[in-house]
């Protein structure tokens, strides 16, 4: 599942996931916190990229709520933002996120990261 | 410490570069700098604001023509596009937030935590705009082949604000 506010960047990170073949079903979409949780509920999800910045429900607060959750707290995050905040990003990774990519990013990067995450 | 242009600048273009760089493989070139006051000229065109929040207060700006928006769009989605619509929005508005992002990151490097707000995109004829409180643009222009970019930013110390019940309980002490 990919969760940004940006259509344009779920895109290119869908673009991304194929190419690096890890898309291998259908890639849910969800632009803040709160649709994630909500797809959550009805789909079962094997990799979440999520932004931090969003609105609603962002980024830190998604990812506290997937790690209470007992179904999904296994499914491995990671953070693909524009967020450079080093205590932002340390809270992601001491919250469980499994790795962090800054924006702007290139394919290699991201796949990159996939490789050590899933 | 207050914030010099120059260094405005220098921010404004090493995050652009790296924006147009990485995601859109445009290669973009710096024009002269300069300094706007707020009575703006009327814009035709798309523009992309993001707010800044923090010991900083201020805007960051993108803004272009209709056929350049249509030109980053393209070139991030992989995708044509002959005018601006709900795709070509996103993308100015993505470009925005990156290009702001990456500049706040850098001033937090010198100064503190700072908060982006969600970007705000505007496409028309004959507009003006004004963020209240700016006194002074700082104009950063691109040239992308034929194309102008212009990334604008102001930011000015947040004012140190004094509670008032604080400052009774000083007088009453």
């Amino acid at each position: 599942m990919i969760v940004d506010d940006s259509a344009a960047i779920r895109k290119i990170l869908q673009r991304v996931l194929v190419q690096a073949g890890v898309a291998l079903g259908t890639v849910h979409e969800a632009s803040d916190g709160n649709e994630a949780l909500a797809v959550l509920k009805t789909k079962k999800v094997g990799l979440i990229l999520s932004d931090i910045n969003m609105p609603n429900m962002d980024g830190i607060e998604l990812l506290t709520k997937i790690k209470e959750d007992a179904e999904n707290r296994t499914v491995p995050i990671l953070m693909v933002t524009t967020e450079g905040n080093q205590a932002r990003v340390m809270q992601a990774l001491q919250l469980g996120a499994a790795g962090y990519v800054r924006k702007p990013f290139t394919a290699d990067q991201i796949k990159e990261k996939l490789t050590g995450v899933i | 410490m207050r914030l010099g242009n120059e260094e405005i600048v220098s921010m404004v273009r090493e995050a652009t570069d790296s924006v147009f760089g990485t995601m859109l493989n445009l290669a973009v070139t710096p024009v002269t700098p300069h300094q706007e006051p707020v009575h703006p000229s009327t814009y035709d065109g798309v523009v992309a604001l993001v707010g800044v929040a923090g010991y900083l207060t201020g805007t960051g700006r993108i803004s272009c023509s209709p056929e350049f928006a249509c030109q980053m769009a393209g070139a991030l989605l992989m995708s044509e596009f002959n005018e601006v619509d709900e795709d070509v929005m996103d993308a100015v508005a993505e470009v925005a937030n990156m290009v702001i992002g990456n500049v706040k990151t850098l001033l937090e490097e010198r100064g503190g935590p700072l908060a982006l707000s969600i970007p705000t995109v505007i496409f028309g004829r004959s507009y003006k705009t004004r963020s209240a409180g700016v006194m002074e643009w700082t104009v950063v222009p691109f040239k992308c082949g034929e194309e102008t970019l212009e990334v604008r930013f102001n930011v000015m110390e947040t004012p140190k604000v004094v509670h008032p019940m604080l400052t009774l309980e000083h007088l009453h002490m």
